[in-house]
């Protein structure tokens, strides 16, 4: 494989796309992960498959009703958990059989699609086109830029939201915003890394950058490392191998998490054996 | 006067949780407010906080309703009972000391709060890192940083080491004679109570007792109905 690859237009959108979305999902899976709601993204994404099927079979583009479906229903899910006080992941679980329940119907109602479905379910470096690539790089400026400016707020929010609500902070309205947020995240990313692996890449990266870091700030760009690395390689990889750049993202990333346990582990040992040393020294 | 309750009453998951509660805090005075488990403190201080609305009443903040205008909050600092957060949150205590400053403070503001509760050398640590006792000290440093006229604090003292209480309570005092900052303090601690507060408001659904610290602990009768009191309300929960 040489850098020739680089010169194909499909490559280029592929890989612009891949870093954009590796930086949205990193930044906002840190938040998801943070507020124990790691399977959120995965809900979203199964209804974001409801939403597709739902635009396939009324002949709207898909990605359209999949970012309504999707805002829509984490939009509902938020309002009921706030209201009623259902647990989180129970309504995660309703959310994510809802939105494959009605992709599932949808498909048989209409006796399968003639649109290959397994590339939204697995992603597909062929599907991201110009017009895909220019609206994923203005969703992931625009979502970066209003994070930032509510980074504050958001992180407190995250750390404790009593606290938060006690200095002002409107937390009601950004637990709104921040499933908007993960909804236009995840919609955006399924066209390369699928609806099955997307919530992969909201979760995987952060965990491993929380095993190295001590503050916020660093695990986030820690974490956007590994988001764009495993995008980058996964995306690379995938064309050399012809297989799904979802799976290859996620595989990428999960070879990350596990070679960062085996350092941890290996630093922890290491530790352990210096005290044992310097105790064995002052008896 | 800076606080004025008036003729609070709430309920409270079904229960008479404040019952017709009056009192007044005035400026760089130390009101401990103290009473059995399940008096009312935390409630009290939740709707003071705007984090409860369903009560009738009054409660004003410099003289404006809270009901009215949520700004009084820039000029409060809260330190909760028990700091809940997540184990393993990658915070360092600088960055959740700075989660609170919603002013335009200046640079080294962290590092000044840090230092007025001696845990500047440890602003790099991670907070999960740290004993109950620092935790609690991260949180007033956090409840400092807009630089408030008033601090609140909801039992800080709750499961901390008695070393970690007095260098506690060494702080409260500070903040209150050499900063000027006005606290108002619920806790179990009698004696504590008796040697730090200026005033007591001694509540039990009902307040019995606001007025000079003195006063209560000097008058055998008070401090006697506030036992009785006390253990009727212990019985009370232990029945319930």
């Amino acid at each position: 494989m040489g850098f020739e690859i680089l010169s194909y237009g499909f490559m280029q959108r592929a890989l612009v796309s891949g870093i954009a979305i590796a930086l949205m999902c990193s930044v906002v899976g840190l938040f998801l992960v943070l507020r124990r709601h790691s399977l959120f993204g995965d809900a979203l994404a199964h209804s974001a498959f409801g939403g597709i099927a739902a635009g396939l079979f009324l002949g709207i583009y898909p990605i359209w009703t999949a970012f309504v479906v999707c805002i829509l229903s984490a939009l509902g899910l938020t309002k009921i958990r706030q209201r009623f006080q259902i647990s989180g992941d129970a309504m995660v679980a309703i959310l994510l059989s809802s939105g494959l329940a009605m992709g599932v119907i949808l498909i048989s109602l209409a006796g399968g699609f003639t649109v290959n479905l397994f590339s939204f379910l697995f992603g597909s470096i062929l599907l991201v086109s110009l017009e895909n690539t220019i609206l994923i790089l203005g969703l992931a400026g625009s979502i970066l830029i209003v994070i930032l400016l509510l980074y504050r707020q958001l992180v407190y929010t995250t750390f404790n939201e009593e606290q938060a609500k006690v200095s002002g902070i409107q937390v009601e309205k950004l637990s709104y915003l921040l499933v908007v947020i993960a909804g236009i995240t995840v919609v955006s990313s399924m066209q390369l890394v699928g609806i099955l692996l997307t919530s992969s890449l909201i979760v995987i990266p952060n965990v491993t950058a929380m095993l190295f870091s001590r503050g916020f700030k660093q695990t986030s760009i820690l974490s956007m490392i590994f988001a764009v690395f495993s995008a980058v390689a996964g995306i690379l990889t995938s064309y050399s191998f012809n297989v799904a750049p979802g799976g290859m993202i996620v595989l990428i990333s999960i070879i990350l998490f596990g070679g960062s346990l085996g350092i941890k582990s290996f630093r922890q040992k290491k530790r352990v054996l210096v005290l044992n040393k310097e105790a064995t020294k002052l008896s | 006067m800076i606080v004025e309750i008036e003729n609070l009453t709430i309920n409270y998951d079904g229960i008479l949780a404040l019952d017709n509660v009056s009192l007044s805090v005035e400026e760089k005075d130390f009101l401990g407010i103290i009473g059995p488990n399940g008096a009312g403190k935390t409630t009290l201080f939740s709707c003071m906080l705007g984090l409860l609305n369903n009560y009738n009443g009054e409660i004003k903040f410099f003289g404006a309703n809270i009901r009215k205008s949520k700004q009084y909050l820039h000029q409060i600092g809260f330190v909760p009972q028990k700091p809940v957060f997540e184990k393993n949150f990658p915070a360092t205590v600088a960055e959740v000391v700075g989660m609170g400053l919603t002013k335009n403070q200046k640079d080294n503001t962290i590092d000044k709060v840090l230092q007025k509760v001696w845990l500047h050398e440890l602003s790099h640590r991670r907070i999960g890192d740290l004993s109950g006792g620092q935790q609690q000290r991260v949180f007033i440093a956090k409840a400092l940083v807009n630089d408030p006229q008033i601090l609140i604090l909801d039992e800080p003292v709750t499961g901390i080491d008695l070393q970690s209480k007095d260098l506690f309570y060494q702080i409260l005092r500070d903040l209150n004679q050499k900063d000027n900052i006005t606290v108002i303090w619920s806790s179990h601690d009698l004696d504590a109570v008796a040697k730090l507060a200026s005033k007591v408001a001694c509540l039990n659904r009902t307040l019995f007792f606001h007025g000079i610290s003195e006063e209560f602990f000097h008058n055998e009768n008070l401090l006697k109905m506030y036992s009785e009191s006390s253990m009727q309300m212990h019985m009370h929960n232990h029945e319930n």
